[in-house]
C-alpha cells in the first residue's frame, strides 16, 4: 500500500532539496568553539613571546654556550644553568629508571591479575586521587621519607638522589592511571587469539597486551615525566640550591638543583641587577627541554606504532 | 563374522563371480552413520554467569573427525558452550560451569587439568578474524612458539608452511609471509586465524561463527575447508546459518532461548542433538522443525 503524491514532479523535487534555510545554532555553535580556540592560542602567543622576546636576545648576546655552562652565581652576568640543567636531567633518568618500570608493574597487576573486587577498586581510587594531590605534599613525603628518613643512609640526606626519588613517587599515580587506560584500550580479541592458541598469561602480556599497548603507555609517561621535570615546589623541602659549588654528572648525593627550581629564585632576585633577563633565559632554555622530551616521546610512540601494525 | 546371503529375490547369487566372494571382518550398513570415537562428552552442561544461568540441559556428544554443528537463535547460548570446550570461559570471571564434560574421558573441569594445555589440543576460531598485529609467519609461528613446540629454527618453517597449506592460504602469502597479518583481506584473515589454530597440532578445532564476517565466496572456501581438515581434525561449529550447518556438519546441536518469566533475562537450552540429515529432514522436536524450515529465529 504505497500513497504516492500527485505532485511529485521536478520542479517540486527542485524546489524542496534547494531549499536552504540557514543553520543560526550550527554556525553560532562553530564561531564560538573557533573563538575558544583563539583564546587559547593567543594566550599560548602571550606567553611565549614574553618570555622569548626577553630571554633569546639576551641568549644571542650572552652566548647561549655561555649560559649553559655556567655554575650558579650571585651575579646575574655570570650566573648560568649548568647545573639546573645537569639536576633536571639526572632527574629524568631516575623517574624514568624508578617510576616507570613501577607504576607500569603495578598497571599490569591491576588489569591483568587482579580480580575486579573491592580491594581492586579501593586501590584504583587511592591511586587516582594520589594523582591529584598538590606537589608540594610530595615534597613533604619525600623530606620525611628519603631525605631525613631511614633512607638518608642511601640517599645522602638532601641530595638529587632524594629530588629524583620524590619526583618518581609523585608521577607514580598518573604513570599508573595512563598504562592502565592504554591496558584497558587492547582489544579483547586480541587476548583471545593468544589464549586460544594456548598461550599461558604471561605470554599474551608480553607478546600480545604489551606491545600492543605500549605506544600509549610511552605516550601517557613521557607526559608525566615532562609534569615531574616542571615541578620547583617539592624541591624546596628536599633542599635545593641556587647558588653552590659541585652538581656534576653522577653526583647523585650531592646538591642539586632544577630548572624550574631556579627560575622560582631568580624571579625574585632584584630586577635592578639583571636577573630579569637570566630568568627569561632560563625559562627558555626549560622549555626547549620540555618540548625535546615531548619530540622524543612522540617520535618514539610513531616508531612502535608502525611496528605493531 | 557370519555371512548372510544377499536378498536378491529369486535368482540364486553366483558365488563365482568376484563381489560375491565372502568378505572377511567389516560389516557395512548402508545408510547408517559410522559411529566414530567419542570426543567430547557432555552431560547435563549449564553455565552460569554469576547468578544468572545462561545456558542449562545441554547434552552433546562430539566425535571425532565430524563436523559438529551448534544452531539457535541469538542469544541462546551456542557460543558459550563452545567456549567450555576449551575453557575460554575461564578468562571470565564470573563464568561458572555446572554438569559434566569430558574430553577423551577426561572431565575437562577437574581442578588437575591445566586450561593452557587444554586449549593446545583444541584450538578455536573466533567470529571476528583477530590476526595479531604480527606478520604472517609470527601469526602461524606463535602456538608452537608459546608451547615450545618448537625452538628457533628447528622445523619451525615447516609448521608454518603446512597449516598454511592446510589452511589453503599457502599459495596467496608464500611470497610475502613477512608482511603482516594485518593487510590481508578478511576471508585471509580467517584462514591465517585458522591455520594459526592448526600450527599447534590440536586435536579439535572449535569454531565460533568463522564467517559471520566475511563475504558468500570467503564463506565457500572456509566450509570446503572444513571439509578437507575433518579427514585430520573433530570440529565443532557455532553457526547462524541454517544452510551452513546443513552443508558442513555430520551431526547437529538445536538450541533455543525460554524466558524467565521473573527476571525477564533469558536461558538457553538444548532442544535437540541427532545426525545432521535427521535434523533437517525428520526432526523429532517442533521447535527444531519450526526453525529449520525458517518459521523462527
Amino acid at each position: 500500500m504505497t500513497l504516492i503524491p500527485a505532485d511529485i514532479t521536478r520542479d517540486v523535487i527542485e524546489a524542496k532539496l534547494r531549499g536552504r534555510k540557514a543553520d543560526v545554532a550550527g554556525a553560532a555553535f562553530r564561531y564560538l568553539l573557533l573563538a575558544c580556540l583563539g583564546l587559547v592560542l593567543a594566550a599560548l602567543t602571550t606567553l611565549l613571546w614574553n618570555v622569548s622576546s626577553v630571554g633569546v636576545p639576551y641568549l644571542g648576546e650572552r652566548g647561549l654556550l655561555d649560559f649553559l655552562s655556567r655554575y650558579g652565581s650571585s651575579q646575574a652576568d655570570i650566573a648560568g644553568v649548568y647545573q639546573a640543567l645537569t639536576g633536571t636531567i639526572q632527574m629524568g633518568i631516575i623517574i624514568i629508571v624508578v617510576a616507570f618500570p613501577l607504576g607500569v608493574a603495578t598497571a599490569v597487576y591491576m588489569e591483568e591479575y587482579a580480580r575486579d573486587g573491592l580491594f581492586t577498586r579501593i586501590v584504583g581510587l587511592v591511586i587516582r586521587n594520589l594523582a591529584g594531590v598538590p606537589a608540594i605534599v610530595y615534597g613533604l613525603l619525600g623530606a620525611a621519607l628519603f631525605a631525613r628518613g631511614g633512607l638518608e643512609g642511601l640517599t645522602g640526606t638532601e641530595s638529587l638522589l632524594s629530588a629524583g626519588l620524590t619526583l618518581s613517587v609523585l608521577v607514580l599515580p598518573i604513570v599508573v592511571i595512563t598504562s592502565a587506560e592504554a591496558l584497558r584500550s587492547v582489544p579483547a580479541s586480541l587476548r583471545e587469539g593468544g589464549f586460544g592458541a594456548g598461550a599461558t598469561r604471561w605470554e599474551v602480556i608480553r607478546t600480545l597486551v604489551l606491545p600492543n599497548a605500549f605506544p600509549a603507555i610511552l605516550t601517557g609517561t613521557i607526559l608525566s615525566l615532562a609534569r615531574g621535570l616542571g615541578e620547583a615546589a617539592p624541591l624546596l623541602l628536599i633542599g635545593a640550591k641556587d647558588f653552590f659549588s659541585g652538581g656534576e654528572f653522577g653526583d647523585l648525593q650531592g646538591n642539586f638543583t632544577s630548572l624550574p627550581y631556579l627560575i622560582a629564585r631568580w624571579a625574585k632576585l632584584p630586577s635592578s641587577q639583571g636577573w630579569p633577563d637570566n630568568t627569561q633565559a632560563a625559562i627558555v632554555v626549560t622549555l626547549v627541554v620540555i618540548l625535546g622530551i615531548n619530540a622524543v616521546g612522540i617520535f618514539l610512540r610513531n616508531h612502535y606504532e608502525k611496528r605493531t601494525r | 563374522m557370519s555371512q548372510t546371503p544377499a536378498p536378491t529375490g529369486i535368482a540364486m547369487p553366483d558365488h563365482t563371480r568376484p563381489e560375491h566372494a565372502p568378505t572377511p571382518g567389516a560389516v557395512h550398513h548402508r545408510g547408517e552413520h559410522r559411529e566414530g570415537t567419542v570426543v567430547f562428552d557432555v552431560e547435563d552442561l549449564a553455565v552460569y554467569y554469576g547468578d544468572f544461568r545462561a545456558v542449562r540441559d545441554v547434552r552433546v556428544q562430539v566425535r571425532q573427525n565430524e563436523v559438529t554443528a551448534f544452531i539457535g537463535p541469538s542469544g541462546c547460548g551456542k557460543t558459550t558452550v563452545l567456549r567450555c570446550f576449551n575453557r575460554m570461559n575461564d578468562l571470565i570471571e564470573i563464568a561458572r560451569v555446572e554438569g559434566k564434560l569430558s574430553y577423551h574421558g577426561v572431565d575437562l573441569y577437574d581442578p588437575d587439568v591445566n586450561p593452557v594445555e587444554v586449549r593446545r589440543r583444541i584450538g578455536m576460531v573466533f567470529q571476528k578474524p583477530n590476526p595479531f598485529p604480527k606478520s604472517i609467519y609470527d601469526n602461524v609461528a606463535y602456538g608452537p612458539r608459546t608451547s615450545g613446540l618448537a625452538k628457533k629454527g628447528s622445523g619451525l618453517d615447516d609448521i608454518v608452511e603446512q597449516s598454511l597449506r592446510r589452511a589453503a592460504l599457502w599459495d596467496e602469502v608464500k611470497d610475502r609471509l613477512k608482511a603482516s597479518g594485518m593487510g590481508l583481506s578478511g576471508g585471509q584473515q580467517q584462514r591465517l586465524c585458522i591455520a594459526r589454530a592448526l600450527a599447534t597440532d590440536p586435536e579439535v578445532v572449535l569454531m565460533d561463527e568463522p564467517c559471520s564476517a566475511l563475504d558468500p565466496i570467503a564463506t565457500g572456501r572456509i566450509e570446503d575447508l572444513m571439509e578437507e581438515i575433518k579427514e585430520q581434525y573433530t570440529i565443532v561449529i557455532v553457526t547462524h546459518n541454517m544452510q551452513q550447518a546443513a552443508r558442513v556438519s555430520d551431526r547437529c546441536a538445536f538450541f533455543t532461548t525460554e524466558v524467565n518469566e521473573e527476571s525477564d533475562t533469558r536461558t538457553g537450552l538444548l532442544v535437540e542433538f541427532d545426525a545432521t540429515e535427521t535434523m533437517f529432514s525428520n526432526p523429532s522436536d517442533e521447535r527444531t522443525e519450526n526453525y529449520v524450515t525458517g518459521r523462527f529465529g
